[in-house]
């Protein structure tokens, strides 16, 4: 048998989905019995069948899988209950399965693939989309680039019509209904206290989850996911500064950018100036401005895109 | 003994795998420790704190990479996107030499992040040794391959596991990373001679050699570094380093990971072995 063959055959096996037991199943990926199909491929020993031995693997796997994505998604897990996300995820990784040789990028496609797949988010689908969105960003603002940052003194002098200026990758905008920074807060600080908990302090844990995410009220919240001393942050922004960072992102020149900003905004035509400038010493001093790329006729290249990292 | 061209004739000691829990201490309280085996894919990454972390220990110690996910034995192309990061990384770290696993984990595409036993045919064995080949020749270092720990064998193997790795070493031309309690563990769950395979094992090949812990279930063993090192795998160790002389040794211990200290006192008890060794000869 060929070496490709037996690995389809083997990963086919390993990938499929385990009983609500936690065990193998008895059906075999593509019908048949699964006992015939791993003794087609796996010697059996003195302790155990071949069945027994694949199905090591295949435990193996979804514990693996799975952990990842509870690590990842603490904030949706609590959202959906422990339940519904351990359901969601099978048939999560069991449509889009890794493709990636990191498990960093396990939920790369988790907000694609929820909102094409509604029914996992049951009466929370607003508040669940909103906190998946919120978890990836977290991962990206964790690891990703930071090119050398622009600060004020860069930015005097500038030609605002003609500067376009970039911002650094680490900081993800978000436009939210839910406001789930907070919830996402309360649900870390609860995991982070000791492991040696007892039982009636985890349960009191879980329940004060379950409240936090009941009570949680319909809010639209603009959210800059970012990164400072290598911790990452959630900081809460203005309409126009989301506005303003994302056309800055989309490759505006300052002047364009501002002009969008402001063309829904509650904000006096005599205070925008000050709002500007405070806007832009601050996101200076957190070191999110960065030089675009420069393409060979000397303007503004193709941002890289998360995706480009699954 | 001065290390061989797989280790890039380096002679490291005993090292301890750079872990998580352990970054406050270690750049708190500057242990003096050999080295430190990094788990390359935890560092692929473009920024954070990882890699600042990471850069700080370069300061400091010396460190190998060792990764978990480039499946040498899967029967696909190397992904592009892995060699392009790993090979920045190895610029960053200078790691003298490379390791990944002997094994498969991905098939067409698709990951299963697991370390999936060989069939031990020739036609593995040669396209295994085909992509140690490419590799190295895109990272420009020394490889080396470690045998894993596996719960199941392939009607269709054609060898034993150990001429499976000779074969292998051979037609690529690379290192071994010799992990003995890997071999313990498989030795165990597949009923054969440990040490047949350790005496097996070109001990000219020999790059480095891990140390690790494991856990006994009723029918089979399983590789979970989360114990010391029990006695059985330090005789095979024993043996090892009679063969190979003194090699870069690494204890791995990655679940209920204990406090530096200890990780790193159960790590220098294979100073008892070496330190009794005073030249190698391979026999």
């Amino acid at each position: 048998m060929k070496l490709l063959a037996l690995q389809r055959a083997v990963a086919r096996a390993v990938m499929q989905p385990l009983t609500r037991s936690e065990r193998m199943q008895r059906k075999a990926p593509g019908g048949g019995r699964m006992g015939a199909y791993a003794a087609r491929y796996i010697k059996r020993n003195d302790r155990l069948t071949s069945f027994e031995r694949l199905e090591i693997y295949n435990r193996q796997y979804w514990f693996r899988v799975l952990g990842s994505l509870a690590e990842d998604f603490p904030g949706l897990r609590a959202v959906l209950g422990g339940q519904r996300f351990e359901a969601m995820c099978k048939a999560y990784l069991t449509e889009c399965p890794s493709r990636s040789f990191t498990l960093r990028n396990l939920g790369a496609q988790l907000e694609t693939w929820l909102g094409q797949n509604p029914r996992w988010l049951s009466d929370r689908r607003l508040l669940a989309l909103d906190m998946v969105r919120l978890e990836w960003a977290d991962i990206e603002a964790f690891d990703g680039q930071a090119k050398p940052a622009l600060r004020s003194e860069d930015l005097r002098e500038v030609d605002a019509a003609k500067l376009q200026l970039d911002i650094q990758q680490y900081v993800q905008l978000l436009d939210l209904h839910y406001p789930v920074d907070d919830l996402l807060l309360e649900v870390k600080h609860g995991d982070d206290t000791p492991d040696r908990a007892s039982n009636a302090v985890q349960e009191r844990r879980k329940r004060s989850k379950v409240r936090a995410v009941a009570k949680l009220e319909p809010e639209q919240i603009f959210l800059a996911v970012h990164r400072l001393d290598f911790s990452v942050y959630f900081r809460r922004i203005e309409p126009e500064e989301f506005a303003l960072l994302g056309a800055l992102r989309r490759g505006k020149t300052i002047e364009r950018a501002i002009e969008l900003a402001f063309r829904n905004t509650s904000v006096p035509a005599a205070d925008r100036a000050a709002f500007v400038q405070h806007s832009f010493q601050t996101w200076a001093a957190l070191g999110w401005f960065c030089q675009p790329e420069q393409t060979c006729a000397g303007t503004k290249s193709a941002k890289k895109e998360h995706g480009s990292k699954s | 003994m001065p290390g061989n061209r797989f280790n890039a004739f380096t002679d490291y000691g005993i090292g301890i795998g750079l872990r998580a829990p352990h970054y406050d201490h270690i750049l708190s309280r500057k242990p003096v420790v050999d080295w430190f085996e990094i788990i390359s894919e935890n560092f692929m990454i473009d920024g954070g704190r990882p890699l600042h972390i990471l850069d700080q220990i370069l300061e400091q110690y010396k460190v190998v990479q060792h990764g978990v996910s480039m499946y040498f034995g899967s029967a696909e192309k190397p992904d592009r996107e892995h060699l392009r990061r790993l090979k920045q990384l190895v610029e960053r770290t200078n790691t003298p030499w490379l390791s990944d696993h002997l094994c498969w984990g991905s098939v067409d595409g698709r990951y299963t992040h697991d370390l999936l036993p060989m069939p031990y045919t020739f036609e593995a064995a040669r396209l295994t040794a085909q992509k140690i080949r490419e590799v190295r020749d895109f990272l420009e270092i020394p490889i080396a391959v470690e045998n894993v720990s596996s719960y199941a064998e392939f009607h269709v193997s054609e060898m034993t596991e150990w001429e499976f790795l000779i074969e292998v070493v051979e037609r690529a031309d690379c290192g071994i990373l010799l992990d003995v309690n890997n071999i313990y563990v498989s030795s165990r769950n597949h009923n054969f001679d440990p040490l047949t395979y350790i005496n097996s094992v070109p001990a000219d090949r020999v790059a480095q050699i891990h140390i690790a812990g494991h856990s006994k279930f009723q029918k089979y063993i399983l590789d979970t570094h989360d114990h010391p090192v029990i006695d059985p795998v330090w005789k095979l160790y024993d043996r090892a380093i009679q063969r190979a002389g003194h090699t870069a040794t690494l204890l791995e211990w990655d679940d209920s990971i204990p406090s530096f200290q200890e990780v790193h006192r159960e790590a220098l008890k294979a100073n008892r072995f070496l330190e009794s060794k005073s030249l190698a000869v391979a026999v």
